[in-house]
């Protein structure tokens, strides 16, 4: 595509820029079917012989909804901070009284671009809500910084966790726990939570508490109600299935088949709880609650911000009022690094919410992990740091100076 | 079907690292960055002819380990995961090149030129010194231990880890390691030169090349037959298909070959073409030497990656306990991943006549200094 000008003809340099655009798109793609895999495992079925999980079916794995939902969600996420970023560059341009035509005309592509990306993306957003409620309990809990549910339970705008509230006492100190309000300040909506994540008012939505407890009704993957069994009767049910797939090896390597058959059943009976024969204490299924709450109302405040910037960006542009404005030209340049860190925030939200898992419920990060010291790790994350570090200072440098020569140079 | 797919997956694998090894012409003429070439126009003409192509090289180098990690797992998680320092050493080395061509020549890119200039050359002088030692574990095997019934062990459920603190680095002391990495050194080095001699219009240039390459042209021939000789008297790990066991045979990669006897043409027409493509640059007009070259060196090392794990041979032998060894058999995917993705590498024919398609569209035409003023060039 770089180098193509007058070497190839013009089609085949329009199908190479496109087959560039499929490709990063992709790519994009079945990284994130692999991402959704290990949060919702499906197509696949456990091998006792090569002790693994397999691909069973192709189909079930690439068009998984928590998949689909990703995809979509990652990249109308790209879509909408290329966006803000064309736009942010585009102010900057008319501050300084520059390329106005080019920054306008950028803008004004940029702006319905963007909104309706991030229409797409609130739309495949709420989508993956309610996915997170059905399989990943635990994690909406730690977003909403829901320690007790409730039928009609509220969704909170906005608030500040107590941070004497500890899901450590939980365990240790129950009497502490009790005491502690969870939040500090919050403003709630009645009911929303339920309302988002099963189109009902009065749904019950299960908080930390009642996940480690158990005994709430939930639907199944085949969608038949079922009650929730406490973490430490899973963990009881993991250590069993562990065993039985030792017990199964054992049986096999002494060609004893009726023992094979034994061990496979019990096996077979706990699988839907394995990883949780890792688990040492039911509080260590919690993931950090007070980082994965923050970054899921980070996101979505900026979220709701970038759709109220986007229609006042076209509101200021269909009256031609942009460049008059000058706050408008400076909220425009602040929303770059905003759109960074409603990005990552995010993907703070689907990485650390889904901890300890690695595969949800059958593999904990701490039973993943390869046999590298921490010492090793910790010495490549610093260099990683320190030259990931100098290569950004490059890059924007470079990308600074180009914004500062502008498109026609 | 099973042991079919994890042949032709295992064949896949290693046209990919035959293909790598001649695709790093472009780390062979990095190397060429301090000492052959010291003007800041030699140095400009040359990051950008071999600019043109360093994305091939790359991601062939991502395809490979991709596919490895997708045919092979347990391989890649216990190489990758146990001689982890080896790895990191490599990603760091082709970290620093990417961005080295993105980078060099842009305005206010913070190190200056003379850094990424670096970059590139220490990409070109050990990042194919090192692939060549990591290949050279296929031959050597690693400190490691594997236990697919580790996970049933919830305090230690490390399906293989490496027995030493070196993770990998000590694989640069075993001779025939480091061995390999030169003959990979010099191959790039010399498909570097006749890349320059083919590619750039800059007499100066091309006069250098010529000259280096009288040199580093026989100096791959040699270590290249030192390699083979020390490959096909060497003892190599043989795994009985019936039951697993690994064995130790003396000479077992010479076996390979005459047991065969595909491999052995294969290896023999890349020599051929090695030393006739060598032989047209010095004593001839030069016309395709890189072309004959390079498809000699794909043929070769095709044919060793082959004879690795071929034959019923371990590819990765465990130095701890060898009945720990990797195998075709014992470290694939399951039989409907491999199936799958076979389904999928029919798309690769395609990709390849594209690939072809742009090559010939980007070299038809030798690239010169007023090739770079054009307003409209991408210039690294």
């Amino acid at each position: 595509m770089f180098f193509g000008w007058n070497k190839v003809s013009k089609n085949a340099h329009l199908i190479s820029t496109w087959l560039v655009a499929i490709g990063t798109n992709l790519s994009a793609l079945w990284i994130l079917v692999a991402n959704a895999w290990m949060q919702y495992p499906v197509g696949m079925a456990f091998n006792p012989d090569s002790a693994r999980n397999e691909m069973v079916d192709f189909w079930a794995v690439l068009f998984s909804p928590v998949a689909i939902n990703k995809f979509i969600h990652t990249v109308t996420n790209g879509y909408v901070l290329a966006s803000i970023v064309v736009i942010g560059i585009s102010a900057w341009y008319l501050l300084h009284k520059r390329e106005e035509e080019f920054a306008r005309k950028s803008i004004k592509t940029s702006a319905v671009f963007g909104l309706v990306s991030l229409l797409v993306l609130i739309w495949s957003g709420d989508g993956s809500s309610v996915q997170v409620a059905k399989k990943q309990p635990m994690k909406l809990a730690a977003m909403e910084g829901l320690y007790k549910g409730q039928k009609g339970t509220p969704i909170i705008v906005a608030g500040i966790l107590n941070p004497g509230k500890s899901v450590k006492d939980i365990a240790d100190n129950p009497i502490k726990y009790e005491s502690e309000d969870a939040f500090v300040f919050k403003i709630s909506i009645p009911q929303g939570l339920s309302l988002l994540v099963d189109r009902k008012t009065n749904t019950f939505v299960p908080g930390i508490e009642d996940i480690l407890k158990g005994g709430y009704t939930y639907l199944d993957k085949d969608g038949i109600p079922k009650i929730a069994p406490p973490i430490e009767e899973r963990m009881a049910k993991g250590k069993l299935a562990v065993e039985g797939l030792a017990l199964y090896q054992k049986a096999r390597l002494a060609g004893d088949e009726e023992g094979k058959g034994l061990a496979y059943s019990q096996l077979m009976d706990n699988f839907d709880h394995f990883g949780y024969g890792y688990i040492e204490k039911p509080t260590d299924v919690i993931p950090n609650v007070p980082l994965t709450f923050y970054a899921f109302h980070i996101m979505i405040m900026l979220g709701i911000y970038f759709l109220l910037f986007f229609i006042i960006t076209l509101y200021m542009e269909k009256k031609a009022i942009i460049s008059k404005h000058r706050w408008f030209l400076y909220l425009a340049i602040i929303s770059i690094p905003l759109v960074y860190i409603c990005s990552q925030a995010g993907w703070v939200v689907a990485e650390v919410g889904r901890q300890p898992w690695t595969i949800q419920d059958l593999l904990p990060v701490g039973a993943a992990v390869s046999g590298v010291d921490p010492g090793a790790v910790r010495t490549t994350i610093l260099l990683f740091f320190i030259l990931f570090t100098a290569l950004l200072i490059a890059e924007l440098g470079i990308i600074f100076k180009v914004i500062k020569k502008g498109p026609g140079a | 079907m099973l042991n079919i797919l994890q042949q032709y997956w295992w064949v896949i694998v290693s046209l990919l690292g035959a293909l790598l090894v001649f695709l790093m012409f472009v780390q062979g003429g990095q190397s060429l960055l301090f000492g052959t070439v010291k003007s800041k126009e030699e140095k400009t003409l040359l990051v950008n002819a071999l600019g043109h192509k360093w994305e091939l090289t790359f991601t062939t180098l991502v395809t490979f380990g991709g596919a490895i990690f997708a045919s092979f797992p347990l391989y890649y998680s216990t190489s990758f995961g146990g001689a982890y320092w080896l790895w990191m050493t490599i990603l760091f080395l082709f970290v620093i090149q990417a961005v080295s061509y993105e980078f060099r020549s842009k305005a206010g890119n913070f190190l200056g030129a003379k850094t990424y200039e670096t970059f590139l050359f220490l990409n070109g002088m050990f990042g194919t010194i090192l692939i060549g030692v990591a290949v050279g574990t296929f031959f050597t095997g690693g400190a490691f231990i594997m236990n697919k019934s580790s996970i049933t062990n919830t305090l230690q459920p490390t399906i293989s880890y490496w027995t030493n603190n070196y993770h990998g680095l000590e694989a640069i002391t075993v001779p025939f390691n480091m061995l390999m990495g030169i003959v990979v050194y010099f191959a790039a080095r010399t498909l570097g030169l006749l890349y320059i001699i083919m590619q750039i219009d800059f007499e100066p240039l091309a006069k250098k090349a010529k000259n280096q390459i009288k040199i580093t042209g026989p100096a791959f021939v040699l270590a290249f037959v030192a390699l083979l000789l020390s490959l096909f008297t060497m003892t190599g790990y043989h795994v009985n298909p019936e039951n697993g066991f690994i064995s130790a045979v003396r000479y077992k990669y010479l076996f390979n070959m005459t047991e065969l006897i595909w491999p052995f043409i294969m290896l023999f027409t890349g020599v051929i073409l090695v030393i006739g493509g060598l032989a047209n640059t010095l004593f001839g007009k030069g016309k395709g030497s890189f072309y004959i070259t390079g498809a000699g060196v794909v043929l070769a090392v095709w044919s060793l990656l082959i004879c690795a794990a071929f034959n019923n041979t371990a590819f990765f032998v465990s130095t701890v306990d060898i009945q720990n060894s990797l195998t075709l058999q014992n470290s694939s995917s399951s039989e409907f991943t491999l199936k799958v993705m076979a389904y999928a590498s029919l798309m690769v024919p395609f990709v390849f006549a594209y690939i072809v398609y742009v090559w010939r569209a980007m070299t038809k035409v030798k690239m010169s200094n007023e090739d770079l003023l054009k307003p409209d060039t991408h210039k690294y």
